[in-house]
């Protein structure tokens, strides 16, 4: 077997060390009605390097990638080009096969790049402060309602209905479990978000607000008078961002009085891998860092005056306070927050607005070009990189069509609010800087087969 | 000494500094090279990323167009040499030993890494229409096929991002199992040998958390935890094998007791690469229990996640797991979404994460559990298990080993700083272990020994690999029993000398603040 090392010459004298007859005198303490005499049945025996591969492979080849279709899908997952030192640099063992930097003498790599990451996190989302990340956005953002709880000792969390509706689902599971109410209604396939809406709801039990910019459709709204209603009423403002390329463009919600601002960091870095392993991104005012989940990383010195990177304030996770911690969490996504800050080191400021300002141009040239499409409307006046179209019919079948003839045309909102036939029409495009003119072409002719 | 006929060594062996070698201008060493942080050394100017120009339209983002944004870039060589630089400042898997106690930090096989980067999968939409996902459905479908048989257990709930969030997804499907007959339970019992993630998720979900005492032996309380069972204790939170390493004898009869009352056993699985292979929790009475597939099934730490932490569920339990998960009907494979989820299970407790879970995980794993197979994984379990008896025995003459009688170990050998001379600590040969060219290993973990060090050597380690290990640890064993002085100060070779924790708490400095010039005295 390719990964063991040990021979059996070796296991006979390790054996003798031990004291023991045989490996079986090692698993005497499970009783004998656990014990597998033998190997479990059913199940194949090991496999070449080469099988294995060619297994996958061909498990690969059965699925139509991003790559290979004129392609715009976004809904909190988007498709950008990664360029190709990322992978390269994450690929490197020393930061692949290194664990939790809790040895920091050994781990001032990591380290380092954690404390980079926080800050670029931190002023990509204007804010005072961001942690070393969090599983996704969608635990990202239950983590901050749970945290705006814990501040204003209020248990009702008004939800958006432009909030990703995973998002709410996430939400709404756990809120059966810590008793937190939930406000949320589907969205209304309309150009105005709901911000008035939200802030007529605001009330006296109301821990916080929870807002997409830009939304599920794509639609973006100034924050700062959510904000302000928020904050009159003793409660937070929680923003949350699927897509951190628009803050390359867009004012940042930190910067509108966001208090907590949380967000999918896949598409810097990471790619689209079907949906996981992505990035949470977590970031507050500094007077809420003590209630913040998650690791922080802190800077310091050395015994000999050098300076070096810690994990701090881990009085607040779960193996020190143990049931008082501010959440359960433990593993982050560090490999993919290393990717994210790589990617963004290598974009710089200038790069980001380079890459927001081709992302939003193409997004508005495809929209002009769709909404000629008879039988196809745009519904956005406001957009980034994403927009709603409303068709003539049931998006989700249209979605379908699309997929036979070779075009991945967008997500159907019928998909994400299944309960919502009202909005079954509509479908929210993507436009990233990997699509070209004779993509939005290939759509629009697509389209204009479908729904004519 | 092994001597080469022209009287060189032909192994490494012990060195002092010759002399206190002259500081350098840089602050450089060789091959050890110091780097500044981006913001120093970046511009927001510099990129190393070229765009084709934007069309020319007018603007649609609402008159929310924004200032600056304070983010350095670098050019692509400058980018390569930072995390070049920064990279060798670490400790990895890939360098040596990583004897990490319940982290199971073993090898990371590299087909793990091809397979999960070939564009049918790294590539691919988590909501791209379910036709064009078939081979990324199968994956789920056939990983979650071995997890089941492997664990012996009913069905079993991808979703999960890690361990922890297993944890959670285990406790919701009690939880919810509970309230649809009816039962307000409120209390979680969880053996004080328990990883800090235990006690923290049963209370995330409203549960009051009781401790349960450990025996003399490692192992826990059997009588205090049947004396306490009753009609308000809705789970107990069990790792098995457990954190002293030990396994849990008596987990069968605690399960049947456990079940007698209504309750439901929720196991740990993180230490599961001790008995893969050889013992299924399902046989166990085991009702619930997540697989941290970045331990038992290779996939990268990462310098911290991502994980990936599926939960195998009883099926007592198998009727409220959550979505999403993947059905083949006929030749098809049939993702069960919210969309479809009111037909098929109204017992789901709901959603735990946006999209599917932790797909480029899921491909690492099964090109990792098909190259072991059935037999290779037995194997894993068998030389894991060896691996910690051998240090366990190598060194219980040294060490004290507080258990060491209560049996063999399993995947974790287990010993406290008893012995050690006044004022020497688990901390001291921790960072002398570093100076000796190994990651310490788990360090006042578990809280029921003290000053605990908990050391899971994995089956990847070669017998040269441990007896070099081993030989170290004794060494620094003899030196903090005789109170060697200079052992307080290790480590003395890493990139850093030992940090400042207290400081980086107590003034704490979280991001990058451009320094105050101090202005010239006029």
């Amino acid at each position: 077997m390719r990964y063991l090392p040990l021979t059996d010459t070796d296991r006979q004298a390790m054996l003798a060390t031990i004291g023991a007859a045989s490996i079986d005198d090692l698993f005497v303490d499970v009783p004998a009605e656990a014990r597998l005499s033998g190997q479990i049945e059913g199940l194949p025996d090991h496999a070449s390097e080469l099988a294995v591969e060619r297994h996958m492979s061909k498990l690969a080849r059965q699925n139509l990638s991003a790559g290979e279709a004129p392609f715009f899908l976004g809904a909190g997952a988007y498709k950008h080009h990664v360029p190709a030192s990322v992978d390269h640099l994450i690929q490197r063992g020393e930061f692949l096969t290194a664990y939790t930097p809790y040895q920091p003498e050994i781990a001032q790599g990591t380290l380092q790049v954690l404390f980079e990451f926080q800050t670029q996190v931190a002023r990509l989302l204007g804010c005072d402060v961001a942690n070393a990340s969090m599983y996704d956005g969608s635990t990202a953002c239950w983590e901050a309602i749970g945290m705006a709880r814990r501040i204003t000792k209020r248990g009702k969390a008004i939800l958006s209905s432009g909030l990703h509706p995973h998002y709410v689902s996430v939400a709404r599971t756990m809120a059966k479990f810590t008793g937190d109410v939930l406000a949320h209604e589907a969205p209304t396939l309309t150009a105005q978000t709901d911000i008035d809406a939200l802030i007529a709801a605001i009330d006296k039990d109301t821990s916080c607000v929870v807002v997409q910019y830009p939304d599920i459709l794509g639609r973006i709204a100034d924050l700062t008078p959510l904000a302000d209603a928020a904050h009159a009423a003793g409660a937070l403002l929680v923003a949350v961002v699927t897509e951190p390329v628009a803050l390359g463009a867009l004012v940042p919600p930190g910067e509108m009085g966001a208090d907590i601002v949380v967000g999918e960091g896949q598409s810097i870095g990471v790619g689209l891998q079907f949906g996981g392993p992505y990035l949470g991104l977590f970031a507050c005012k500094q007077k809420y860092v003590r209630q913040m989940p998650g690791r922080l990383c802190g800077e310091t010195v050395d015994a000999a005056g050098k300076r070096g990177f810690v994990l701090t304030l881990s009085t607040r996770e779960q193996h020190i306070r143990r049931e008082k911690a501010t959440s359960n969490i433990c593993t982050n996504s560090g490999l993919c927050a290393l990717a994210f800050s790589i990617h963004m080191t290598l974009l710089g400021e200038r790069g980001l607005r380079d890459m927001a300002s081709l992302n939003h141009g193409l997004a508005v040239q495809a929209a002009d070009r769709l909404a000629q499409v008879p039988g196809v409307t745009l519904l956005n006046d406001s957009f980034f990189n994403e927009f709603t179209l409303v068709l003539t019919k049931d998006a989700r079948d249209v979605v379908r069509s699309l997929a036979d003839k070779g075009v991945l045309g967008g997500v159907s909102l019928g998909r994400l609010f299944p309960d919502a036939p009202a909005i079954g029409k509509g479908l929210v495009v993507a436009v990233t800087e990997t699509v070209t003119a004779e993509d939005i072409e290939a759509l629009a002719m697509a389209l204009e087969e479908e729904v004519a | 000494m092994t001597m080469l006929k022209e009287g060189r060594p032909t192994t490494p062996v012990a060195v002092a500094d010759a002399h206190m070698a002259p500081a350098t201008v840089t602050g450089n060493r060789a091959l050890m090279l110091d780097e500044a942080l981006i913001f120093e050394i970046g511009s927001t100017e510099t990129t190393g990323v070229d765009f084709a120009p934007a069309p020319n339209v007018t603007s649609r983002l609402g008159g929310l167009e924004r200032k600056a944004i304070g983010l350095p870039g670098l050019s692509e060589q400058e980018t390569v040499r930072h995390y070049t630089r920064l990279s060798r400042q670490n400790y990895a898997i890939d360098l040596g030993l990583f004897p990490l106690g319940s982290c199971t930090m073993k090898h990371n096989p590299r087909l793990n890494e091809k397979v999960a980067r070939m564009p049918g999968f790294a590539d691919l939409h988590p909501l791209a229409p379910q036709s064009t996902v078939q081979g990324a459905l199968a994956v789920i479908h056939e990983l979650a096929a071995w997890l089941v048989t492997l664990t012996g257990m009913h069905s079993v709930a991808m979703s999960p991002k890690a361990g922890a969030h297993g944890e959670l997804c285990g406790l919701l499907a009690i939880r919810a199992a509970l309230q649809a007959r009816g039962d307000a339970r409120s209390v979680v019992l969880v053996p004080e040998s328990a990883h800090g993630t235990n006690p923290a998720t049963a209370a995330f979900c409203g549960y009051q958390v009781e401790d349960i005492p450990a025996t003399p032996e490692g192992r826990v309380d059997l009588a205090a935890l049947t004396a306490r069972l009753g009609p308000d204790v809705a789970a107990v939170m069990i790792t098995n094998p457990n954190t002293c390493g030990l396994f849990e004898r008596d987990l069968k009869t605690i399960s049947d007791a456990v079940h007698a009352v209504g309750a439901f056993v929720y196991c740990d699985g993180a230490n599961f690469n001790a008995i893969v292979g050889r013992v299924r929790p399902g046989d166990l009475g085991v009702d619930a229990m997540h697989i941290n597939l970045h331990k038992t099934f290779s996939t990268p730490h990462g310098g911290g996640g991502p994980g990936s932490g599926p939960v195998v569920l009883s099926e007592a339990l198998a009727p409220y797991a959550p979505l999403p998960f993947v059905e083949k009907q006929g030749d098809q494979f049939v993702l069960i979404e919210e969309e479809s989820a009111q037909d098929h299970h109204g017992g789901t407790f709901g959603r735990m994460v946006a999209f599917h879970g932790q797909m480029g995980m899921f491909t690492r794993a099964l090109a990792y559990i098909m190259s072991h197979g059935a037999d290779g994984l037995r194997q894993v379990a068998e030389d894991a298990v060896l691996n910690a008896n051998y240090i366990l025995r190598s060194l219980d003459d040294v060490l004290d080993a507080p258990f060491g009688t209560s049996g063999p170990c399993m995947h974790e050998a287990l010993f406290s700083d008893k012995g050690l001379a006044e004022g020497f600590t688990t901390l001291d040969i921790a960072k002398g272990l570093i100076d000796e060219g190994f990651h310490p290993m788990t360090m006042y973990f578990p809280l029921v020994v003290h000053g605990a060090m908990l050391i899971e050597p994995t089956e990847t380690e070669s017998k040269a690999a441990l007896d070099q290990f081993i030989m170290a640890l004794r060494s620094l064993a003899e030196r903090a029993k005789a109170g060697d002085e200079a052992l307080k100060g290790a480590p003395y070779h890493a990139p850093r000398r030992r940090l400042d924790e207290t400081l980086a708490a107590r003034k704490p400095v979280l991001t990058w603040e451009a320094p105050v010039m101090a202005q010239a005295a006029e």
